[in-house]
């Protein structure tokens, strides 16, 4: 059965390109970058370049970059860099929707080492409350830190506004940019936040390899203390292959961002398009014009989500859910919630995340799939009769 | 992705009985749409009290689908009295087994069958004794006693696989924590 994968905010194929370039540093050439030989050095100098390609896309220096092993390190790298410059301050302000890779740092800070974390609310669309997130700025801020774009709704932050308020009051401010690298424009020279966070399995580089951007001039400590790699910022032998398949990954990506915006945005738009055409009782999450151009969050009413995914599942279709059921919590997501989604369509919410790789067709084969599986749902949910909610 | 048996793939995929049934004598409720999950269960009794025909309608993942056809197909033909022994556990049985986070789907089609049961001897099922626990899914201390007694829970996260108490705001998960400790202590 041919797969049609729309699941890319989860992750990503890795590119042909990108495997190509990573093969060599899986095979013949496994030197030490650190090493004092030529073997090594060879390495080394790939490594460079891809350091190169990295801060290219998000107009770094590249001595900004740190690599790391996943976004989630990054942001707790982050967030535990910035409790430590600022030892005497203890508070920090976020949102109510950002990832669990950093959300759960959160609650652990707040319930066991004393900080007061102010969580910021998102409105029915999902855009945050700015007035409220200004307001709660305060000398005893240590740390500012806000999703660039959110995961399930796509829904994407006014990060350049709230990073000035922010230096204003001359608080530091971390976004976390897994969803928004590669998608949308991101000038670090232009947005000057302190310290950024993304990840290469998102933008069809491997797992397991992360990047923190870190402002020049920022005194930065390790969250990995170990060895001198990464200038002493981050312990631990380099992941050359992936750190090198990042590279070319961040140079695709930055080639590939116009279409991105055009052609993807079609896509989703025409995907969005005809199953709000095809499909009653069915509503899009978030706010339509803020959104990254890969995601369609799409709910279904008096239907529950994992349901809707093992139907598209037998058809090959790949897409995600806010719903309860997939993860084994029993409240639909908290994105949605914090959005007051209703219940009855929240349950079967529907995230499809496309990249460049999807077609036309797709989408087709998409819509022709879940408007039988809507109504096969919906002929038996005991809050669905005659087209209408009930 | 949830290891589900080849029963509970086939009673989801091709769900039997499906549907309102007319001339149901019997009707059980229960679950929400806030919930997550929800089964309409419909009985035709006859003078014999004997379960001619049984259908349903449920809203909720592969599991709550599941289920509910299982569980029609178990007691079709069964007298009230036969049917109102069925248990969770029977339910799951017939599938095969369930994700032990999907154990509330099948006390979910126990709950429904003891209120079409009540619903057909005009039985009114008055509110629920004990002290109420957890308030998002309105479970009381004696309904955690039970479960915790008959399948042997031993922490919170058990209590909420089966019951669903305090899966919800989690506001409840300490009192819960007490009523496990209780059955503990008494042995």
């Amino acid at each position: 059965m041919k797969i049609v994968y729309t699941d890319n905010n989860a992750t990503t194929k890795v590119a042909d390109e990108v495997i190509e370039e990573m093969l060599p540093y899986l095979g013949e050439l496994y030197g030490n970058p650190s090493s004092m030989h030529t073997f090594g050095d060879k390495v080394n100098k790939k490594l460079k370049q891809a350091r190169l390609r990295v801060a290219g896309l998000i107009n770094a220096d590249p001595g900004e970059i740190i690599f790391t092993s996943c976004g989630t390190e990054s942001d707790n790298a982050a967030i535990y860099s910035a409790i430590n410059a600022y030892p005497e301050k203890k508070h920090i302000i976020t949102s109510r929707v950002e990832h669990p890779a950093i959300n759960n740092l959160y609650q652990h800070l707040q319930g066991e080492k004393g900080y007061d974390v102010t969580f910021v609310p998102v409105d029915k669309k999902g855009l945050l409350d700015l007035d409220l997130l200004y307001d709660s700025m305060s000398d005893n801020t240590a740390i500012v830190s806000i999703m660039w774009a959110n995961n399930e709704t796509g829904v994407i932050f006014p990060i350049e506004e709230i990073f000035k308020k922010a230096n204003e009051k001359g608080i530091l401010f971390h976004t976390d940019a897994v969803q928004a690298t590669g998608k949308i424009p991101i000038d670090v020279k232009k947005t000057k936040v302190d310290m950024l966070s993304f990840s290469g399995h998102k933008i069809h580089a491997p797992k397991g390899i992360g990047v923190l951007y870190v402002k020049k001039g920022f005194k930065f400590s390790s969250f990995l203390v170990g060895g001198h790699q990464e200038e002493g910022r981050r312990g631990g032998t380099e992941n050359t292959a992936s750190i090198i398949g990042l590279g070319k990954a961040c140079e695709l990506a930055k080639e590939n961002l116009p279409v991105m915006n055009t052609k993807v945005r079609e896509l989703r738009d025409y995907l969005q398009a005809r199953l709000l055409e095809k499909i009653p009782g069915s509503s899009v999450n978030g706010a339509l014009d803020a959104r990254l151009p890969n995601t369609l969050s799409i709910g279904f009413d008096a239907v529950e989500g994992e349901s809707i995914l093992l139907l598209l599942d037998r058809e090959g279709i790949c897409a995600s859910s806010g719903s309860a059921c997939t993860s084994g919590s029993l409240d639909p997501s908290h994105v949605l919630m914090a959005m007051e989604v209703p219940f009855k369509s929240a349950h079967g919410s529907i995230r499809f995340s496309l990249s460049h790789y999807n077609t036309k067709e797709e989408m087709d084969h998409i819509v022709s799939t879940l408007v039988p599986a809507i109504q096969k749902l919906r002929d038996m949910s005991p809050f669905w009769k005659d087209g209408e909610m009930i | 992705m949830w290891d589900y048996t080849d029963q509970v793939k086939d009673h989801f995929l091709n769900p039997r009985n499906v549907g309102e049934l007319e001339g149901a004598n019997a009707i059980g409720e229960t679950g929400s749409l806030n919930c997550g999950d929800a089964l309409k269960l419909y009985l035709k009794v006859n003078e014999n009290e004997r379960i001619m025909d049984a259908t349903f309608m449920t809203f909720g993942c592969a599991s709550a689908v599941a289920s509910s056809s299982a569980l029609t197909e178990i007691i079709k033909g069964m007298t009230l009295d036969e049917a109102a022994k069925i248990t969770n556990d029977d339910i799951s049985d017939y599938l095969g087994g369930l994700p032990k986070a999907k154990m509330h789907c099948s006390v979910m089609g126990q709950s429904a069958l003891k209120k079409a049961i009540a619903n057909y001897r005009g039985v009114q099922i008055l509110e629920k004794p004990g002290e109420l626990v957890c308030e998002c899914f309105e479970v009381t201390d004696l309904e955690i006693i039970e479960a915790v007694k008959a399948n042997g829970l031993e922490t919170t996260e058990d209590v909420t696989d089966y019951l669903k108490a305090g899966g919800g705001c989690g506001q409840c998960l300490d009192r819960i924590e007490e009523v496990i400790e209780s059955v503990r202590a008494k042995g």
